[in-house]
């Protein structure tokens, strides 16, 4: 719907540098650096820290509103306890380069981290923030967006994206926050012609065609209710059986919101902190009494499949993957969702 | 942007109760809110929960063990076993701690005035049904016949000893205590909880059972349930997993698509049936 009425523009490449410049005064600017041979999204003071020639960052820029460590708050210890309320960051931020798959991650998490109780560290971050995404003209062997209803050229989950269409970014404005940013910083842009957008097209049909890989899962609906009927089949343990529950699959995974709180304290002070955590680790539900709901690996692996395909599905009516297939380049033993999720379609109840 | 739900309220310990001692020590706090607008906003139903932090130890989720019939302070029953609750029972009266909640769905005391109740506990596993009778001998007139079935392995395992010993002495309330073997001087029944059910022997006419306590205990009492022919939609519990956020975000103590945290912790027997989880 919003597709429709959608501005387009057109940014030379050449004066990419300096909107990047434009905006620095006023945005802290997170964009892909390159490291080695990975690729971090990173704070840049200017445009040729970052690298755009890129697949995907191997941390989810879901980072920069749900931090992997994170002080709540601090207190005081001892006769006098005092609870300080932490101060929420109140930067503006632009997520430069953000790819389709990990905006809509973003919007996937969204109602947990506001539904009944709001959660202040991850929503004034998530406000504060413009996600400025950059079209996959090379999806990676393992992206499968397509298979859950995205594309590699989506503005849908993004203020503004932008498609590399050769000499010249495509840039589309998808919400009133890439429209402000962009109408501040207006004489670099020129309107899009219909030359131009067909061009986007064709790109984002490219990029589309590349993508080799294919979940089957035909009707989301039925597909839930498939898996209720296959709970107990043997097919888990089968599947399970070489994971060494690493938890890279889940901390690399743009939809994953676990984490666990501790205190860490001085001998008069104190913070208590929440770091990322993973349902692939047998701590995450041991109880103090020795009892574990999920004991064995195929518990856990199962868990984060129906977490992702059953139970998100049937508590916010989406499923909680987006193809992104960091979760397969990075698994040691390569347990690859794709397989799991195609062959448990197959699996008799 | 509202309050921020994971910074808890400062209470103070206005008294520690000793339950029962030794290696699987007992005892209930009873906490007062530090800012008096805190108390007086603090309402709950019985079944709720509350997230108790020792600041440098961490966060405990404890179901809230008095009723909400009684003002000025809400009371934790804390089962020593782990880091936070080992350091809790180190407490003394004027020590500070924190809290935040109320967490939780509850019993459905308004669902069910008129109906009798059967409440069948165990052990720690009394610490909701607490509330809940505290609740319903307060608004005694509203609720039908009161059944109290509560056991433990010895005498010196049973909790809230001076609550049954009112209790008893109430007219309207048949309050059944049991232990696991036989000790001199213990006129109440001798054997386990599900066996001391079917001796009480209640009727499920227009009745609801509750029963908390542990998997086991649980386990056969709601087949005994099932014997004297309470259907399942009239049987409930209450679950327990490892908290960590208390509502509904850190992932971890989910049943299948349900948190126990938000979505229970209580459960009608039917909704268990139906959810494909691990529990
Ligand atoms: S489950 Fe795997 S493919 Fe899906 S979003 Fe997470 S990391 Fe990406
Ligand atoms: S990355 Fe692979 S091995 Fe590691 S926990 Fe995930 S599935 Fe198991
Ligand atoms: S304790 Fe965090 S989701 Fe229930």
């Amino acid at each position: 719907m919003k597709v429709s009425t959608m501005e387009k523009y057109i940014l030379l490449k050449n004066k990419l540098p300096e909107w990047i410049n434009m905006i620095t005064p006023t945005y802290t600017i997170f964009a892909p650096v390159k490291e080695e041979d990975l690729v971090f999204f990173k704070p840049i003071t200017k445009p040729s820290e970052m690298t755009l020639a890129y697949s995907n960052a191997i941390v989810p820029p879901k980072a920069q509103m749900f931090h992997q460590t994170e002080t709540m708050f601090t207190f005081t210890q001892g006769k006098n306890i005092r609870v300080n309320p932490a101060s929420l960051p109140d930067e503006k931020i632009v997520v430069f380069g953000i790819r389709p798959c990990d905006a809509k991650s973003l919007s996937i998490i969204d109602p947990v981290f506001t539904n009944d109780f709001e959660d202040p560290y991850y929503l004034t971050k998530r406000k504060n923030a413009i996600l400025v995404g950059l079209s996959c003209n090379q999806p990676t062997v393992n992206c499968f967006c397509t298979s859950l209803n995205g594309s590699p050229a989506s503005p849908e989950h993004l203020d503004i994206l932008l498609t590399d269409i050769g000499d010249k970014y495509y840039v589309e404005l998808n919400s009133e926050k890439g429209k402000q940013l962009v109408e501040k910083t207006k004489k670099l842009f020129t309107p899009a012609t219909d030359a131009d957008s067909k061009k986007k097209k064709d790109v984002e049909k490219k990029a589309v065609d590349a993508i080799t890989r294919q979940m089957k899962i035909n009707n989301v609906d039925a597909f839930v209710k498939k898996l209720d009927t296959i709970f107990d089949a043997p097919y888990w343990k089968t599947i399970a059986m070489k994971c060494l529950g690493c938890g890279a699959c889940t901390y690399l995974c743009p939809t994953c919101h676990c984490f666990d709180i501790q205190d860490e304290t001085t001998l008069d002070k104190g913070a208590r902190i929440r770091v990322w955590d993973s349902c692939m680790r047998p701590e995450y539900t041991l109880h103090a009494s020795g009892h574990n709901p999920r004991p064995e690996r195929m518990n856990r692996v199962r868990n984060r499949v129906y977490h992702k395909y059953n139970y998100y599905p049937k508590n916010h009516q989406m499923i909680a993957c987006v193809g992104c297939g960091r979760c397969i380049d990075n698994c040691p033993v390569n347990i690859d969702i794709i397989d799991v999720i195609t062959k448990a379609g197959e699996v008799k109840p | 942007m509202k309050e921020n739900p994971y910074q808890p309220w400062l209470a103070t310990i206005d008294s520690i109760c000793d339950e029962v001692g030794g290696q699987r020590a007992i005892k209930t706090f009873r906490l007062v809110f530090q800012d008096e607008k805190v108390r007086e906003k603090f309402t709950f139903l019985p079944g709720q929960c509350v997230m108790v932090s020792l600041f440098g130890k961490g966060e405990c989720f404890f179901a809230i063990s008095s009723s909400p019939t009684q003002k000025g302070f809400i009371e934790v029953s804390v089962l020593k076993l782990g880091k936070v609750t080992s350091a809790l029972h180190e407490c003394e009266p004027g020590d500070v701690v924190g809290v935040r909640g109320p967490y939780g769905n509850h019993f459905d005391v308004s669902g069910w005035m008129g109906k009798n109740l059967v409440l069948i506990g165990g052990g720690i596993g009394q610490a909701p049904l607490r509330s809940l009778i505290k609740y319903v001998v307060d608004n005694r007139k509203q609720y039908g016949k009161l059944d109290i079935i509560y056991g433990a392995r010895t005498s010196k395992d049973l909790c809230y000893t001076k609550d049954f010993a009112e209790l008893k002495t109430c007219e309207d309330t048949n309050a059944c205590l049991s232990i696991d073997v036989k000790e001199d001087g213990w006129s109440d029944f001798v054997g386990f909880v599900p066996d001391n059910l079917m001796r009480v022997n209640p009727s499920p006419k227009n009745a609801i059972a509750v029963t908390c306590g542990p998997p086991i205990m649980i386990k056969y009492v709601i087949q005994n349930l099932g014997k004297l022919g309470f259907s399942e939609d009239q049987i409930f519990t209450t679950l327990e997993m490892r908290m960590k956020c208390g509502i509904g975000k850190c992932g971890r103590c989910n049943i299948g698509n349900l948190y126990v945290c938000k979505d229970g912790p209580v459960f009608s027997y039917k909704q268990l049936q139906n959810i494909k989880g691990e529990q």
